[in-house]
């Protein structure tokens, strides 16, 4: 396999001019009133440079010397928070801005999909503007015309061919503009959260859309505040954060990164989980070999921390969800055989045997639960995604691969008994 | 599989000149394609279409005649007055709409500018090629009043495509320094209606350039549209009007000027349009 995309410590830098929030750009007067304003100023204290200048305009790195390599047929996820620098990467790699310093290797015909409907015109016939979305997107009128009657399929909108996109409901208008852009034939697609269009059985059109384009070799880069989509079509990840690169990777390492950074900086932190009854002090995970590593041959235990502030008529049961990075709960386990507490402090642990879980980013949810003895039931606190652990594969003999290291589907990987033998009849 | 190996390239800090020629040539599909989509767009929605282009100069044409020929009696150099009047209205109206389109194109494909990659002097250049169509409109319409006053053409008719060139390079250099400028600048919005009706008064379409005094013809010629219209002019009357060499070559020197300024101006800013748009 050889590179598609090779990125040198790229940097963007752009200039942020504090006094002009309003607007992008500038008018002549404003121009002529601040080098007014600079010659007075150097009349009035000709050897002090002007402070209003200074403080005026402040640089701010959108992307601060960035280093990757995607492979071809990659795909890869973009994520980081808002203003990590996802947008200003993709521009730059669709070569709409040009970066401030740092190069930038492309192998392969590139087409980037930053918005749907791109340049569409609402004077303009739906043919028309297929025709016009196409030429803008980078494909050629023969093209087009080739892929016409599919496009039309795709969007479903045959009967307003020859009316104004202007009188389109806003699902068509999309539906059209989406079904052009899936169109294209490029070696490396960029796209930008474009998917989270139209209703439910469009999208999930648009999803098999997209993987059926992956899945023909393609390169493709993909940015979306939606992990579970993500996950799905992306094997890769590269995490940004604050213009920096945090980390590249498998996807679900790469969303793990994603979650424990947010779980850092959302309001999470110092807030309480409790109730009347009960408060959470915090969890534990026991076993981790690295950071948030374990190994797929190796238990895990996990430990809730709780106290109980006063005696409760029910039961107080800690139970623990399980869940994949893209947000499918694995499974939920409940302690078993307990029985009335009295207040105080208590330590919850379970054991997660080695080979549950398969290679991957999991979640835990620590919660506690009150079984009152009329059957009904209370949750005292439930902290969704507490914990955080990534299971890797050491790809030694116990890991049962017989040289293969790619990648093992499924959420879990039991090891299962076995047993073949010669069948004699 | 065997095509890619023809679009490998770098991206790099302050060097995107390499390839940019080259794409410009890549992408003329999108200049066909936007330049249709500027006159389609342009006669949608109104009632009576094309029309427009023939009505909007026939009408300045009767109200010049009116005012300069029948009021004011300005010298017509012995052509019918609407013929005199029309053959300068047609380069006049052809710059100044070109040149009008030119200036505000970039603002108005914003959406473009900062979605996709594509070399941004395509924009300009095609919305250029709607005042073209109206040239050719109204360049029939002076073929019917030729026809209607009897009055044919020589052979001075085959160097109007040499005009018409200069007086698109005209449009087009200036249209893509000022395109430039609107992005960061929107004061432009404002300088380029005037500039065009100013633009009327001191270009020779209602008088003849022979009425400005000879001590500062030279000046007057500075005007790269003053060639033009006299070329036009010279091209429709076969030869009985005023025109000589010295204003063409001064108008070839002064359009050169302003398309290299024009081009240079615009690729050094190109690269922030996207940044500041």
């Amino acid at each position: 396999m050889s590179v598609a995309i090779k990125v040198e410590s790229l940097s963007k830098k752009y200039i942020i001019q504090h006094e002009k929030k309003s607007a992008h750009y500038e008018t002549l007067s404003d121009s002529f009133i601040q080098s007014g304003k600079k010659f007075i100023n150097g009349i009035s204290h000709p050897f002090s440079r002007s402070k209003s200048e200074e403080q005026a305009q402040e640089e701010f790195w959108a992307l601060k010397d960035i280093n990757f390599e995607i492979m071809q047929g990659d795909k890869v996820g973009i994520i980081g928070r808002n203003g990590a620098g996802k947008s200003t990467l993709l521009k730059i790699l669709s070569r709409i801005t040009d970066p401030t310093s740092g190069k930038i290797h492309i192998n392969g015909r590139i087409a980037s999909l930053l918005e749907v409907g791109t340049g569409f015109h609402p004077e303009l016939t739906g043919r028309e503007n297929i025709y016009l979305n196409g030429a803008i997107l980078g494909m050629g009128r023969k093209e087009i015309k080739a892929k016409f009657d599919e496009i039309v399929d795709f969007a479903e909108v045959e009967k307003f061919l020859d009316t104004p996109v202007k009188r389109y409901s806003s699902g068509m208008y999309v539906r059209l503009a989406f079904a052009v852009a899936a169109h294209l034939d490029p070696e490396i697609l960029i796209v930008d959260e474009v998917l989270a269009v139209g209703d439910m059985q469009f999208q999930k059109k648009c999803l098999g859309k997209m993987e059926e384009v992956s899945n023909q070799g393609r390169t493709v880069l993909f940015v979306s505040h939606n992990m579970a989509m993500i996950s799905n079509l992306c094997k890769k990840g590269v995490m940004l954060n604050a213009g920096q690169l945090e980390f590249q990777g498998q996807i679900s390492e790469a969303i793990l990164h994603y979650y424990q950074q947010q779980n850092e900086q959302s309001a999470r932190v110092g807030k309480l989980f409790e109730s009347d009854n009960a408060v959470l002090i915090r969890g534990e995970l026991i076993g981790l070999s690295a950071a948030s590593d374990i190994s797929i041959h190796d238990e895990l235990i996990v430990r809730m921390l709780y106290k109980i502030k006063k005696s409760i008529a029910g039961k107080c049961v800690p139970n623990f969800h399980f869940s994949t990075s893209s947000g499918t709960t694995v499974f939920v386990s409940s302690a078993e055989g307990v029985t009335k507490m009295s207040p105080g402090q208590y330590v919850a642990d379970c054991k997660i045997p080695g080979h549950l879980l398969n290679e991957g980013a999991y979640f835990v949810g620590l919660a506690l639960t009150t079984y009152l003895d009329s059957g009904s039931f209370e949750v005292e606190f439930f902290d969704q995604n507490a914990l955080t652990f990534n299971v890797i594969d050491p790809m030694d003999e116990r890991s049962n691969r017989y040289g293969y290291a790619g990648i093992v589907p499924g959420v879990v990987r039991p090891k299962l008994v076995w047993n073949i033998h010669q069948d004699i009849k | 599989m065997t095509k890619q190996h023809q679009f490998q390239f770098t991206i790099e800090a302050g060097k995107s000149e390499r390839h940019y020629w080259m794409d410009l040539w890549r992408y003329r599909e999108l200049f066909y394609i936007l330049a249709w989509r500027d006159v389609a767009v342009r006669y949608k929605q109104t009632v009576i279409g094309l029309l427009w282009a023939i009505i909007r100069p026939l009408l300045t044409m009767v109200i010049f005649v009116i005012v300069f020929g029948k009021i004011a009696k300005l010298p017509s150099e012995g052509v019918p007055y609407p013929i005199y009047v029309f053959s300068a209205m047609l380069p006049w109206t052809f710059f100044s709409s070109a040149f009008a389109d030119a200036s505000n194109s970039l603002i108005s494909n914003a959406n473009l500018i900062s979605k996709v990659y594509f070399p941004r002097l395509i924009i300009p250049a095609a919305s250029v090629m709607v005042a073209m169509v109206d040239f050719i409109i109204s360049f029939v319409i002076l073929l019917i009043l030729m026809a209607w006053y009897q009055y044919w053409p020589s052979w001075n008719l085959l160097a109007l495509p040499l005009f018409l060139i200069l007086g698109f390079f005209a449009a087009l250099g200036s249209g893509l320094f000022v395109a430039s400028l609107n992005v960061k600048y929107r004061d432009f919005r404002y300088v380029v209606p005037f500039i065009v009706q100013l633009g009327l008064y001191i270009s020779p379409v209602g008088f003849s350039s022979s009425v400005v005094p000879e001590q500062y013809q030279s000046f007057y010629y500075l005007n790269p549209m003053v060639a033009v219209i006299d070329g036009f002019r010279w091209v429709i009357s076969g030869g009985s009007t005023a025109f000589n060499s010295t204003e063409l070559n001064i108008s070839v020197i002064v359009v050169s000027i302003i398309c290299v300024i024009g081009v240079l101006q615009f690729r050094r800013m190109e690269k922030t349009f996207a940044d500041v748009i």
